[in-house]
């Protein structure tokens, strides 16, 4: 269990409160400023809050040693900035950084991790020669390698064509399946809707809903949090959002 | 591809240090080593000036790998964190006082410069670990020390010590001996073994900030282990050396295309050729007949040096274009 007792981040976060379980896929959704990434961060442990505690399997995270801390929470960054031009292979492997498990089992970790990113074929490429899909494979296989009990990403789908965006979520869904916690931070509410198990959704550093996206990404929500007028369309699982032409400015929000 | 470069660069130096030690005004004869006072001008002369070439070329190279892996930015120098130029200045207040006169002094008053640089640069940067603020706290070290250094020249109490400081700043390793291998060699490799373990960190950071701290990076030990082991190895090298530029921002780049490009693959190649880059440089100050002496070491490879940096220079305008 990852968990937040009242997480509190100065101007940020309001006394944010929730328990995140693995073996599900986890969105967190919000206006920009909403505090999305702030509360992603205190559950990676990257962030102090003000106030309260963040909680792994009872203990917080912020006691963890460093590299235990690391071995269980694998955190994408948003930027997804890589400051030398190395190769797919070496770039994978800097997730086993955390690790002293030995050469042999972070071969077999690294290897793992290219082959469920279909990467194999890339092991030699340098990050520079790498089209954006392809580098977002890249760097969430280093995540992968670290073989972290949690993953959490900061907008993974940001910059990634449709199809790139739906094998990844297909990817997302397989990690969680065998037993990892996933968390995404989204701001496509459709991809929220098909492909989380559960939803987050920030207001103004207030945590406004909590539970699975049929119950939390309502109409009238989705009016109230991003003054949108929306509907959905389709099947459960194979959802649309759309907007009515008049109120789909922000026009009459707050 | 490392593996191969390590067994290169060793063999080259295993090639260069007895080659270099028979270079210089005296050339010495392998076959016939009696003649000519060899023996003295070996042992006293040669070997200490190379044993110095490899500590400072190592340690500069290292220091300088090490910088750039942390700033993740191809163009950072050791001399960023403004712990030369304190080193500096400490050895030139030495002269200014008169204590360079007692041959020990000097490079002790050099690393306590050094030192006080380094406390400097953790009081103002160390509680946040940031990197921005750190090389700005750097770059106002550098130039508060660059200021007093001129002020202890402007105000030099004789022309012997204005002559005595000026030539020294411009860095050198002639007429050094067996005393200043000593001051140099403990604090130069503890700085290298510090420089060794902030490795792992510094290939996390390749990844950025948070993603590195996501991994179990402590910035504030990192910070630690930068400034100890920059402060060290530059603080050592200044000490016995003068000030030597271009050797931490060249080598690390004309190294890195043969590594994997790790930070941390880069530091021991790195120093190995730093070593190799001073030890050949030194040489050939030794052996270029120069009116009144030999080409001072620091000049020389800022002669190599700068237009090097304008060809990296070039070469990054060209990328962007």
């Amino acid at each position: 269990m990852l968990a937040t007792k009242q997480v509190t981040v100065a101007v940020r976060l309001e006394a944010i409160t929730t328990t995140l379980r693995p073996g599900e896929v986890t969105a967190i959704c919000g206006p920009n400023g909403a505090g999305k990434s702030t509360l992603l961060a205190c559950l990676a442990g990257l962030h102090a809050p003000t106030e309260g505690v963040v909680l792994l399997d009872g203990h917080p995270v912020a006691t963890l040693p460093p590299l235990a801390r690391a071995r269980a929470i694998g955190f994408l960054p948003q930027d997804g900035a890589v400051a030398w031009d190395v190769t797919v292979e070496t770039l994978v492997r800097l997730g086993r950084l955390p690790h002293r498990a030995g050469p042999k089992a972070d071969a077999a970790a690294v290897r793992a991790a290219m082959a469920a990113l279909d990467l194999e074929g890339f092991a030699a490429r340098p990050v520079s020669a790498l089209s954006g899909g392809e580098r977002a494979r890249a760097l969430l296989a280093r995540v992968l390698a670290g073989e972290p009990r949690w993953i959490l990403a900061d907008e993974p789908l940001a910059s990634l064509d449709l199809a790139h965006q739906l094998a990844l979520l297909a990817r997302f869904r397989v990690l969680a399946g065998s037993g990892a916690g996933v968390v995404l931070v989204l701001h496509d509410l459709a991809q929220a809707m098909n492909h989380a198990d559960r939803v987050l959704i920030l207001d103004e550093g207030r945590l406004v809903a909590d539970g699975p996206p049929e119950t939390t990404l309502t109409p009238s929500m989705i009016g109230e949090v991003w003054g949108l007028d929306g509907h959905w369309l389709g099947e459960s699982g194979a959802r649309a959002l759309a907007f009515s032409p008049a109120g789909s400015a922000l026009t009459g929000h707050r | 591809m490392t593996l191969r470069l390590i067994p290169a660069l060793l063999a080259a130096l295993a090639l260069a240090v007895p080659l270099s030690l028979l270079a210089g005004q005296v050339w010495i004869d392998p076959l016939a080593p009696a003649a000519r006072n060899a023996l003295p001008i070996l042992i006293e002369l040669r070997l200490p000036r190379a044993v110095l070439a490899l500590l400072v070329g190592g340690g500069l190279g290292a220091a300088g790998a090490a910088m750039q892996g942390y700033l993740r930015n191809p163009l950072a120098d050791p001399g960023l964190f403004g712990i030369a130029p304190m080193a500096a200045l400490g050895a030139v207040l030495s002269f200014w006082t008169g204590y360079a006169a007692q041959g020990w002094l000097l490079p002790l008053f050099a690393l306590a410069g050094g030192a006080l640089g380094m406390a400097l640069l953790a009081l103002i940067a160390g509680r946040t670990g940031g990197v921005a603020l750190f090389t700005l706290a750097g770059m106002m070290i550098a130039s508060l020390a660059g200021a007093l250094t001129s002020l202890a020249i402007s105000l030099s109490p004789n022309p012997f010590a204005l002559s005595e400081i000026v030539t020294w700043l411009m860095g050198a390793l002639a007429d050094r001996g067996w005393p200043d291998v000593l001051v140099a060699l403990p604090p130069t490799l503890a700085g290298l073994l510090v420089l060794w373990r902030a490795g792992p960190a510094l290939d996390a950071l390749t990844l950025g900030e948070s993603a590195a701290r996501s991994l179990g990076v402590d910035p504030a030990r990192l910070l630690w282990l930068m400034v100890a082991g920059v402060g060290l190895v530059v603080g050592a090298g200044v000490a016995v050396a003068g000030i030597i530029g271009f050797v931490g921002l060249v080598v690390p780049h004309l190294v890195r295309p043969f590594t994997d490009r790790r930070p941390s693959a880069l530091l021991l190649p790195s120093a190995l050729a730093g070593a190799l880059l001073l030890l050949v440089a030194d040489c050939l100050c030794r052996i270029l007949p120069l009116a009144g002496g030999e080409l001072r070491l620091g000049i020389a490879l800022s002669l190599i040096g700068a237009p090097f940096f304008l060809r990296l220079l070039l070469a990054m305008r060209r990328e962007i274009a």
